[in-house]
């Protein structure tokens, strides 16, 4: 491990409790001097009114969108259209990601186009998807399922290649059918990198779907966030994007902790 | 005389099949609106889309679009390289900042931070500097953890032999940790510039304003199907050749062995 830090302990006349959870203390000083000077900041008057809204009216906003019952009905919908985006999406990246990472002709004939076309931009798909699927949820959905699928289909594809080959000679000398070399060797083995992909794929389909419902909709968060800037409701837009972070944040862990993925020993 | 090799056996194979298919994807569609089993205000026949380019690279200003593009990627690409080089510089030089902050750094990476573009619509307005600033915010994450990820990856072995020419901090920074971390910091700033771009692209259509981004979103608006599938593919093509020129460039840095 290379040398680092000078900053290694609080001084000596810092309380013992600093002493003993420096991070936590760390952290602390850090979120209070970010809040005191946002605060600051809030009422110094360098900003035009509201840009930077004082935390009081931030965290009523807060209270006020999450007591309001209409706001879960956009959140339900939201949460609707990423459902259906992650499983049309997360299902069909499995699928091509098994049957490309499962033949070295197939992975390189056609991985490379997954490879190439993964990190464009996939918002400016959405005026094709609205003529395809309308203005409702659908064109949404689509969004979703095509932001999903390239993390999912290349992350399976190359779990697929690391599968032990033990395994599969096992599976094949027990005479396992296509669908069972699926469910009881592939699946279980890829676990892993099925789960990784899964959560690349859940975060770029958030992005997908809350970009889609920013451009052209009328329900959900998204459409919530571009009315609040349309409105010039300040506080409430940063009470949104505090509840989206909140969720991105924590479902990405979630899946992660359900997949086991904490347990992996790195070594 | 020996028998030709089969096609199947050659090491394009997979390459011709591959595009291959897409041609024959193509060609499968182009039936298809023609028999009115797609609809062509729909999807509009791939001949029709081909015939289009030239019409959006002159009519569109594509070159003129493509440069505006460019260059607030390169602006945010800047930006995104000074702050998160000296960010991650910041946090290895300062082990209890790094072990409070790093996590919080992982996690902003995995955020959605585009969805802040109305606010920084409402902060800076609908101009360049919102395109700019989203693009840079996106990318700053993932090069500040490959910054800290080279450094402290750098060999014992390498720091040893500085301490042992005595060299002061500031060499033992240039001489041995910077480059030794440049392969990783370089992966850092590949990933950087590609978050960046895809943030720029899309914010330029979301709002409506630049270069590429915004060319699909007034095609679209014009209802020119033909035109926005073209615009498309072309913001396709530009991506595919940044993603392979930054690669290539990754692939050269990148120690040998």
């Amino acid at each position: 491990m290379a040398e680092t830090g000078r900053l290694t302990a609080p001084a000596a006349y810092a309380p013992s409790w600093m002493r003993e959870h420096p991070v936590t203390a760390l952290r602390i000083a850090i979120i209070i001097t970010v809040l005191t000077g946002w605060e600051l900041l809030a009422r110094s008057g360098w900003l035009y009114r509201d840009v930077v809204p004082s935390l009081l009216s931030i965290g009523r906003a807060l209270y006020e969108t999450l007591s309001d019952p209409t706001f879960y009905l956009h959140l339900t919908t939201t949460f609707y259209e990423i459902g259906l985006a992650m499983v049309i999406g997360g299902l069909s990246g499995l699928a091509v990601g098994i049957l490309i990472g499962g033949s070295k002709l197939m992975q390189h004939a056609y991985e490379p186009f997954l490879y190439y076309l993964g990190p464009c931009p996939k918002i400016i798909f959405f005026p094709v998807m609205i003529m395809w699927f309308g203005v409702g949820p659908g064109s949404k959905i689509a969004m979703g399922a095509i932001s999903c699928f390239f993390p999912v289909a290349l992350n399976v594809a190359g779990g697929m290649r690391e599968i032990d080959k033990v395994l599969i000679r096992v599976g094949r000398s027990f005479r396992a059918n296509t669908w069972q070399m699926v469910t009881k060797i592939y699946m279980p083995a890829m676990r892993h990198p099925i789960i990784n992909g899964m959560r690349l794929g859940l975060g770029v389909c958030l992005i997908g779907t809350l970009l889609a419902e920013t451009k052209l909709s009328n329900r959900g968060i998204g459409f919530l966030v571009i009315q609040s800037y349309t409105l010039f409701n300040m506080p409430q837009m940063y009470s949104l994007l505090i509840v989206l972070f909140v969720i991105a944040i924590g479902a990405n862990a979630l899946i992660g902790r359900l997949g086991g993925l904490d347990t992996i020993r790195r070594t | 005389m020996s028998k030709p090799a089969p096609l199947t056996k050659s090491r394009y194979f997979p390459a011709i099949l591959g595009l291959g298919s897409f041609a024959a994807f193509v060609l499968v569609v182009e039936f298809l609106v023609y028999a009115d089993v797609l609809n062509r205000f729909i999807v509009p026949p791939p001949s029709e889309v081909l015939a289009a380019f030239p019409r959006v690279i002159m009519q569109e200003h594509v070159l003129s679009r493509f440069v505006l593009t460019a260059s607030e990627a390169l602006a945010a690409s800047v930006l995104v390289t000074i702050f998160g080089i000296a960010g991650g510089v910041l946090l290895y030089q300062f082990n209890l900042l790094r072990l409070a902050t790093e996590t919080w750094v992982a996690a902003v990476a995995a955020a959605p931070l585009v969805l802040m573009y109305p606010l920084y619509l409402v902060i800076f307005g609908r101009n360049a500097t919102t395109i700019v600033m989203m693009g840079f915010t996106a990318g700053l994450a993932p090069i500040i953890l490959k910054t800290l990820e080279g450094l402290v990856g750098t060999r014992r072995v390498l720091i040893n032999v500085g301490k042992s020419f005595n060299l002061t901090r500031s060499q033992q920074f240039w001489k041995i940790l910077f480059p030794a971390a440049l392969p990783t910091i370089f992966v850092g700033m590949r990933l950087g510039l590609i978050f960046a771009l895809i943030n720029i692209v899309g914010v330029e259509y979301l709002i409506n304003f630049g270069g590429l981004g915004q060319l699909i979103n007034e095609l679209a608006e014009r209802f020119d199907l033909a035109g926005t599938y073209a615009a498309i593919c072309f913001v396709i093509l530009v991506s595919i050749i940044v993603f392979m020129l930054t690669e290539r460039l990754e692939r050269w840095l990148r120690p040998a062995g």
